[in-house]
């Protein structure tokens, strides 16, 4: 069912745990069918004139192997990124980057993508 | 256990083929491979064997081998059951009046999806709630029988908890309203997951008047299935054709996984209960092994161990998603498997953990172990060492 990648991050992923003050955390999940995922986001401090990085980034999942796969893979692309470049990553680049999932579980990429947005979110918020 | 060995815990999924079973049925492939029909020889030779399995499940049924008919699966008996007996009825109902069916929240999708269907047809149709521990209520049955009451469909063992229902006191009850009633109320119950442990006297014992088994549930082959149908009972074809099964289902008979399924069944030693306490002692240990092993992690499903087959045990722990689980002690060797929306196609939990009270999380975090004849003490330890960490593992991740 699964390839080999998504096995991999789903036995070996590399961000999984808590990030200790976390600049932004963002929620996502489906309390029906109960998924739950949590993004902890640090963000740099650069001068007025540079764009915000997304310095470190860790996941909290419960869920099937692709959600945390996919957990591991979004924290994987969106390291490094700046904030609105990490807002573009699609539900779609997490899936391509595993080697795309499975039809069935591409609810579980989408579930990524949102609780990215949901952090990034509420940081721009907070830092106005 | 060796590194590598694979530790089959999903015997109520499948059962491999006994190797005796495999036996009596190789020689309906390419030596014996006439059409039961035919009159010639090979064709005798062909009915011969099916005439045999007949009488080798009226046997372990106390039955009339007249009263049995060979499916293509457990699926196709519970549709052709519920289906059959609803369509000879209808013809001879008058025109507007009502049918009922009473089963319960905790059927195999074999019925409940049946049921669903016919509800599209104006057949009125009653879902019996469980308890917490997974048990239809014979007081909620009784209440819920009405004049136009036709069939009460509940089956025998609950193949996600194992969980027993009381099917011998339902065909007392129902006996004693037929009685009183203009109508008979006929009585159906899938045995599939009862066929290895418990009394299966149709006519003695259960009182029941239409009877499902499967193959592949008792180390016989897949896509075999079994209807017993109570003489005098009203059914009708649903698969017209030739005149095969007493004109009650067309096609020509699986005469290899035919003679597979008696000679599996007559394996079946219900009196013989050596296999059985075995099988419970290790269920028990394993029970015990995960509630003490695991922190926070529950038995879904009957607590007195009499109240369960014993093959099955179904437990959920906080923290940990089902799907997952089972890729991960797949990943260890280990196969078993769960009630958790993840590997539903429309998303949702188990329909019985659910019935049963259980939170969405909890079920979401469910995981079926099932014992079979070939499971050893050593599997059930080095299951338990595999768990802890597994469920260890996937709890960090989660952060729950
Ligand atoms: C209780 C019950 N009924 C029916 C079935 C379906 O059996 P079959 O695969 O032969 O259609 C199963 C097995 O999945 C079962 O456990
Ligand atoms: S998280 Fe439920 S299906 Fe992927």
């Amino acid at each position: 069912m699964y390839n080999k990648k998504i096995i991999q991050h789903f036995t070996n992923p590399k961000f999984f745990g808590k990030i200790k003050n976390p600049d932004a955390v963002g929620n996502a999940g489906n309390p029906r069918c109960g998924d739950l995922l949590t993004l902890y986001l640090k963000v740099d401090n650069p001068p007025a004139n540079k764009t915000k990085k997304i310095t470190d980034i860790r996941f909290q999942t419960l869920g099937c192997a692709s959600a945390i796969a996919a957990s591991d893979m979004i924290c994987e692309l969106a390291k490094g990124k700046t904030l609105d470049k990490a807002l573009k990553i699609s539900f779609k680049d997490v899936s391509k980057s595993l080697g795309v999932l499975p039809p069935l579980k591409i609810h579980c990429a989408q579930l990524v993508t949102e609780a990215l947005r949901d952090a990034i979110g509420k940081y721009k918020k907070l830092s106005g | 256990m060796k590194q590598g060995a694979k530790i089959y815990l999903d015997y109520a999924a499948t059962t491999p083929i006994d190797k005796k079973v495999l036996k009596a049925m190789a020689p309906y492939f390419s030596e014996k491979y006439g059409n039961p029909t035919s009159i010639h020889s090979w064709g005798q030779e062909a009915q011969t064997a099916i005439d045999k399995a007949r009488e080798q499940v009226a046997k372990f049924l106390n039955c009339k081998s007249s009263e049995i008919v060979f499916t293509g699966s457990a699926s196709e008996s519970d549709n052709f059951a519920i289906r059959g007996l609803l369509k000879a009825l209808k013809r001879c109902k008058r025109a507007g009046e009502k049918i009922h069916i009473i089963t319960s929240q905790i059927e195999h999708k074999a019925v409940l999806e049946t049921c669903y269907d016919l509800e599209k047809e104006n057949v009125k149709i009653t879902y019996l709630p469980v308890g917490n521990d997974g048990i239809i209520n014979l007081d909620d049955l009784k209440a819920e029988i009405i004049p136009e009451t036709d069939l009460v469909s509940i089956m025998y063992v609950n193949n996600e908890t194992g969980a027993i229902q009381p099917i011998q006191k339902i065909g007392r009850l129902l006996e004693e309203i037929n009685k009183n009633k203009e109508h008979r109320i006929f009585f159906h119950t899938d045995a599939v997951q009862a066929a290895n442990w418990l009394n299966c006297d149709v006519v003695e014992k259960l009182g029941v008047d239409l009877f499902t088994l499967s193959g592949h549930k008792i180390y016989g082959p897949k896509g075999i299935g079994v209807l017993y149908i109570r003489q005098g009972t009203p059914i009708s074809s649903m698969i017209t054709g030739g005149d095969q099964e007493w004109g009650l289902r067309a096609g020509t008979g699986n005469v290899a996984a035919i003679a597979g399924l008696g000679f599996a069944l007559e394996q079946i030693k219900i009196q013989d209960t050596r296999y059985k306490i075995q099988t419970e002692k290790l269920r028990d240990k394993l029970v015990k092994g995960v509630l003490t092993k695991v922190s926070e992690s529950q038995l879904n499903g009957p607590e007195k161990p009499k109240e369960r087959a014993p093959h099955i045990a179904n437990f959920s722990f906080r923290g940990v998603e089902g799907e997952s689980l089972v890729i991960s002690l797949d990943q260890e060797g280990i196969g078993a498997s769960t009630g958790s929306a993840c590997t539903s196609r429309a998303l949702l939990p188990s329909h019985v953990l659910m019935a049963m009270g259980l939170s969405e999380l909890q079920a979401h975090s469910s995981l079926r172990v099932s014992l079979g004849k070939y499971t050893t003490t050593r599997e059930i330890d080095y299951f338990l060492k595999v768990l802890w960490t597994v469920v260890e593992r996937l709890r960090k991740i989660s952060g729950r």
